[in-house]
């Protein structure tokens, strides 16, 4: 039998739901019927509107894709003046203020506290400077992600931002392809660092060299299948094709087509295509997007050039984006450090005036959640590294602010068990003040996210946090499972989850303990992934050794039990919400 | 009276009417002897993966795990609410001791 979810898609999907938002938009937030509301907000999602959760009723979060988190010369500053007047609400967030942006591990920026009513102002001024919030949420092609700095990283042997804008343009507001099952997550990748982790997408389209004609052709190998969520984690499965970058959007849509058709609209807990690939496995999958999908021959796949991978790969190259590189054209980008992806929106507005002064005004987003300045000339690069606002957003931070990733948490988000970003910015404080790293170990990445949606990526850092619960002196608090040694690379590995349930203030502790006998224990020069492989899970177990510190943490209760957990009166009956469009609460008529 | 009983948001939340009524991270106290060895496993709600009604009862099926042994899993239909005339009336559920039905609704 169709979910709910289905049946409600099957009425009004696609590009058709703006038309009624923007009617609720004009009409009030009170005039979405009650019986309507759960339908209509499944279907917001697909205009990138996403219902905060329980407490926080009538606000949204605002997720707007940008593909391979690649904004144009202006663009930057939009996403902060939006930010600046629209994503503020009834709670102030104590280290990032009231109005913020948020750059996600998908190279999208998320906005907060967005009401219904300011919506078409919001989409006028983003579609009228290039950018959009469709399909940024729902069943349907997702932000597309790669190395941001494509067709301009000296590094790279296939420029994909051809590729990538022509299929953001071909499957943005496709009728064909607007109502999947699922969503459809896709990494199109031209640099040999794996800078586009394709391994944990839906689709991942990496640079491979071919014989074509007589001649060494590059192209893309094509993976389907990866994914991190649910417990259920899964690197992208060689389906052995290799395709010609014009010829990328006929594959990409043949199997976006094949999903449509043949993935689990029963259950939506089996709707992603990983569980296709488990099921058929890559043969099968290969055969039908043969015969059914695509009307040439798929040639077989080509020499990969994974062996030179390095992006959060734990060992020697760049391990991210940060810091200064090399452009084709003779310029430079620069990876400036967004701890947490959390920027306050007068910082992006600085950013932007910076980006207009030292370079040509463009930006670009990472999949560690961190910012590129591109096109800064030699000449300028001095004055540019000085300016006071790389002090906070620095270009050869701490190891520990650079490895650092969160999710949204319970701050907004419906599914998280915990507290997240505040946290792990206190985290990646504490480690840099208490902890050193061993001799010749520059890079530690840990990931925290709140829940097993994995959002941040948890499954793919040295040190992977999930959110969960504990007792603690017989009272219920926050906790962390501790997973390690993930990463990606050549051989991709999860992490292995060897401690559960440690409270949420003996996670530093934790950690600092873990490095301190992984510095006693280490082989030589062994990277740190290598020495969790060369042990078992209950050796690493005991290398955790939780302990309280002087680290303190202020959110040990039920975060998820609050309207907003940095309120004064944080209790859900002190929520302000719903409101009216001005901010002033909604009180029920009984 | 017709009540919509679902699960949405990725198994986040129980809608009831179109209301959010019971959310994942809560912490409940399971009368729950198949589930793992513990005589009233403290279990956390990770995610919702059903709902549905018998008499006046609103059941969930839910994964989670007992965080004083560490089990995981989906212990059966546990009761999270009630209705009257039609309308969700909570239960303190992270105060009560909740008995989990095997096949309530299978």
């Amino acid at each position: 039998m169709p979910t709910d979810v289905e049946r409600w898609k099957s009425e009004v999907y696609g590009t058709e739901i703006r038309e009624h938002l923007f009617r609720f938009a004009e009409e009030g937030w009170e005039s979405i019927p009650e019986d309507e509301r759960d339908a209509w907000f499944e279907r917001f999602k697909w205009w990138g509107l996403y219902h905060q959760r329980n407490g926080q009723e009538s606000y949204f979060m605002l997720r707007i894709g940008t593909p391979n988190g690649r904004l144009e010369p202006g663009q930057l500053r939009v996403v902060g003046e939006v930010a600046k007047e629209y994503a503020t609400g009834p709670g102030t967030n104590p280290l990032f203020g009231d109005a913020y942006a948020d750059f996600t591990t998908r190279q999208s920026i998320q906005l907060h506290w967005i009401k219904l009513e300011d919506v078409p102002d919001i989409f006028e001024k983003l579609e009228a400077n290039g950018l959009s919030a469709q399909q940024a949420c729902g069943d349907s092609w997702r932000n597309i992600v790669g190395n941001p700095m494509a067709g301009d990283d000296a590094t790279e042997v296939v420029d994909a931002w051809p590729v990538i804008r022509e299929l953001n343009e071909t499957f943005k507001g496709n009728d064909d392809h607007s109502n999947l099952p699922r969503k459809w997550k896709v990494s199109v990748t031209g640099t040999p660092d794996g800078s586009g982790q394709g391994d944990i997408n839906d689709l991942a389209l990496e640079p491979a060299y071919k014989e074509i004609g007589g001649e060494r052709t590059v192209g893309f190998n094509v993976r389907v299948g990866g994914g991190l969520a649910r417990n259920e984690p899964r690197f992208a499965r060689d389906i052995d094709v290799w395709v010609a970058p014009e010829d990328a959007p006929a594959v990409a849509g043949g199997l976006s087509a094949l999903f449509r058709d043949h993935g689990d609209r029963e259950n939506r807990y089996n709707a992603r295509i990983k569980f296709l690939v488990d099921e058929w496995g890559p043969e099968k999958l290969r055969r039908v997007l043969q015969e059914e999908y695509v009307d040439f021959e798929l040639e077989t796949a080509g020499e990969d050039v994974r062996d030179q991978y390095t992006y959060n790969a734990g060992g020697e190259g760049r391990n991210d984006l940060l810091g200064v590189h090399d452009q084709k054209d003779g310029s430079n980008f620069v990876g400036l450090n967004v701890l947490v992806g959390r920027m306050g929106a007068d910082d992006v507005i600085e950013l932007a005036d910076l980006a207009e002064e030292y370079g040509s005004g463009a930006a670009r987003l990472t999949q560690r959640q961190n910012v590129i300045v591109p096109d800064v000339p030699d000449e300028k690069l001095d004055a540019f590294l000085a300016a006071d606002l790389l002090e906070h957003y620095s270009p050869d931070p701490s190891p520990f602010m650079r490895g650092s990733v969160a999710c949204t948490g319970t701050e907004f988000c419906s599914l998280s068990i915990v507290e997240t970003k505040n946290r792990q910015v206190r985290f990646a404080r504490w480690l840099k003040q208490n902890v050193e790293l061993p001799d010749g170990v520059d890079e530690f990445h840990v990931h925290l996210s709140g829940c097993t949606a994995s959002c941040a990526q948890p499954q793919i850092a040295d040190v992977s946090l999930r959110g969960m619960k504990t007792r603690k002196d017989g009272e219920p608090v926050e906790a962390l499972d501790v997973g390690l040694g993930g990463g990606l690379g050549e051989e991709p590995q999860f992490a292995r989850w060897v401690t559960q349930r440690v409270p949420v203030d003996e996670v530093p502790g934790a950690i600092a303990n873990l490095l301190a006998n992984f510095d006693d224990q280490r082989e030589g020069d062994e990277t740190f992934r290598e020495f969790v492989r060369r042990h078992d899970d209950d050796e690493l177990a005991e290398l955790v050794e939780p302990e309280e510190t002087s680290y303190d943490d202020p959110m040990m209760h039920n975060t998820k039990r609050t309207w907003y957990p940095y309120a004064e009166d944080d209790s859900l009956d002190g929520s302000p919400a719903p409101s009216l469009a001005d901010g002033t609460p909604i009180t029920s008529d009984d | 009276m017709s009540v919509s009983l679902r699960v949405l948001d990725d198994g986040a939340w129980v809608s009831v009417n179109d209301a959010r009524e019971v959310s994942v991270s809560e912490l409940w106290r399971l009368d729950a002897p198949a589930f793992c060895a513990c005589d009233l496993p403290d279990f956390v709600v990770e995610n919702v993966l059903a709902v549905g009604v018998d008499g006046r009862t609103i059941d969930a099926k839910v994964y989670g795990q007992c965080i004083a042994c560490g089990e995981t899993g989906v212990p059966g239909w546990i009761p999270v609410g009630r209705l009257s005339d039609g309308e969700f009336t909570d239960i303190d559920r992270e105060r009560s001791v909740l008995a989990v039905r095997e096949t309530a609704h299978d």
